[in-house]
């Protein structure tokens, strides 16, 4: 019953117990001398340039949408596999229905190229108005 | 009552220190493994073969100055850490060590190990946008896309090993294991289920963000990824986390595919080190030897070649217990 889950929250008290005794521990431990280049965060020695928090790949937002629903279907397969033996044919062909619509989905939004990282179409054509003449590039070596 | 709860206290002292200590070593047996491989010593110079470098790592991270860069959101920026390192050390807390040596065995086992595994990535995230940096930024998002795309696989590829169970418990799972096939063969679920064996395989190396897929921490672009502006201790804590996990995932694959503790002759305590230790020298070793991923590759073998074949194994093994039963 939920007597087996008190060791789960004993083992949480512990650990967070000792991570968060560490790092008191560090921080009292160590030295504390700080200046405004010390604390800069690091681009590579030179000074920061803009915040860190600046617009990213709308791609992301594409994984993490197709991992909520895929993710879904994983939960639903769980307690199904629980009790497969039980269900016999019956369990196989209503599971089966239920994994085939969403194998659909993941072949259209394959198609629609969602899963495609780079874009490989624009990318073709930004590289085709970006080459540059042979004529043009052999001019500016060394000879 | 009193007695299960001074067990389970007992219980959790015992993992929760070999765990750490396992982790320290864990450190010093990678640098000298990788260093073999390449033909180099590896550390050798404090102590006996290097023996006591994990614990002047550990002192000179005690004693480091402990910086939170300007403009960091600080109260996330030092949680986070935390927030890696404590589920990466209670998914301990249901593995069957040996055959009554499990903290405690709930009946959604599995389950729970998936549900506390998968908080990692917050720690991650967290400290990606917390720290302010943009390499910080970028390691945090690249790992969060790279471990969310990988889960789907590595939640798939178990599901047949569930399904010739008929149990989410991890200790149901590990009996099930028990006997031979024919005599000879050991009844290890990694035989009828080699292709979920090695999805899980890939998917957890994934979500180790270990190479070939430590793009989240690529030095060669990002410096070292989400965890660029951290020091001292709070640094230490994300690789505590990434080693503890790494332990976890080897005693998961263990229970279920390996049998566990399972095994003739030799204590099970034993069997289920050794067959643990046998997983962590794979990993180590294929760090050794595989270059890198691309991010496009990593995305398209997760969704293209691996979450397919997942889904497929999860339905030719429901069609094969059928027809065999």
């Amino acid at each position: 019953m939920l007597v087996e889950y008190l060791p789960i929250l004993l083992f949480i008290a512990a650990a967070a117990l000792f991570a968060g005794g560490s790092i008191l521990l560090s921080s009292l431990a160590g030295p504390w001398r700080p200046f405004a280049e010390k604390l800069e965060p690091y681009e590579c020695g030179m000074a920061p340039v803009g915040m860190a928090r600046e617009r990213f790949s709308v791609k992301f937002y594409l994984v993490a949408m197709l991992f909520i629903i895929f993710d879904i279907e994983i939960i639903f397969l769980f307690p199904w596999a629980v009790i497969f033996k039980e269900l016999g044919w019956f369990g196989f062909f209503e599971m089966g229905g239920f994994v085939l619509v969403l194998v659909l989905g993941l072949a259209y939004v394959w198609r629609k190229g969602g899963l495609e990282w780079d874009e490989p179409e624009r990318a073709a054509v930004d590289g085709e108005s970006r080459t540059v003449p042979t004529e043009q590039r052999a001019g500016t070596g060394f000879r | 009552m009193m007695g299960f709860l001074l067990a389970a206290v007992f219980k959790i002292a015992l993992v929760m220190g070999l765990v750490l200590l396992a982790v320290a070593y864990l450190t010093l047996l990678e640098r000298k493994v990788i260093g073999d491989i390449q033909v180099r010593f590896g550390p050798s110079r404090v102590g006996p073969f290097g023996l006591l470098q994990p614990i002047a790592d550990g002192i000179k991270l005690l004693f480091k100055e402990d910086i939170v860069p300007t403009n960091a959101d600080r109260f996330i920026f030092i949680f986070a850490p935390a927030v890696s390192f404590i589920p990466a050390l209670i998914v301990f807390a249901v593995i069957p060590f040996g055959p009554s040596f499990v903290i405690t065995d709930i009946n959604v086992g599995l389950l729970y190990v998936f549900a506390v595994g998968s908080l990692g990535v917050y720690g991650i995230v967290l400290a990606g946008w917390a720290s302010n940096s943009k390499y910080s930024l970028l390691g945090g998002l690249r790992s969060a896309a790279q471990m969310v795309s990988y889960e789907l696989s590595l939640g798939l590829s178990v599901l047949g090993v569930v399904m010739m169970t008929g149990s989410l418990s991890l200790v149901d799972i590990v009996e099930a294991q028990g006997g031979n096939w024919y005599g000879i063969f050991p009844k290890w679920n990694v035989i009828p289920q080699f292709l979920g064996f090695v999805i899980f395989m890939i998917s957890s190396n994934a979500e180790l963000n270990r190479a070939p897929f430590d793009l989240p921490e690529a030095e060669t672009e990002l410096v070292a990824g989400f965890h660029t502006e951290y020091s001292s201790m709070k640094f230490a804590m994300f690789f505590l986390a990434e080693y503890a996990n790494m332990i976890a995932v080897s005693a998961l694959a263990t229970t279920l595919f390996l049998g566990g503790w399972q095994g003739p002759l030799l204590p099970p305590v034993v069997w289920f080190l050794l067959k643990v230790f046998g997983f962590i020298f794979l990993f180590i070793w294929v760090r050794a030897t595989l270059p890198r991923f691309r991010y496009d590759q990593l995305m398209g073998f997760g969704w293209k070649v691996l979450l397919p074949l997942a889904l497929a194994n999860v339905m030719f093994t429901a069609a094969a217990i059928l027809i065999l039963a």
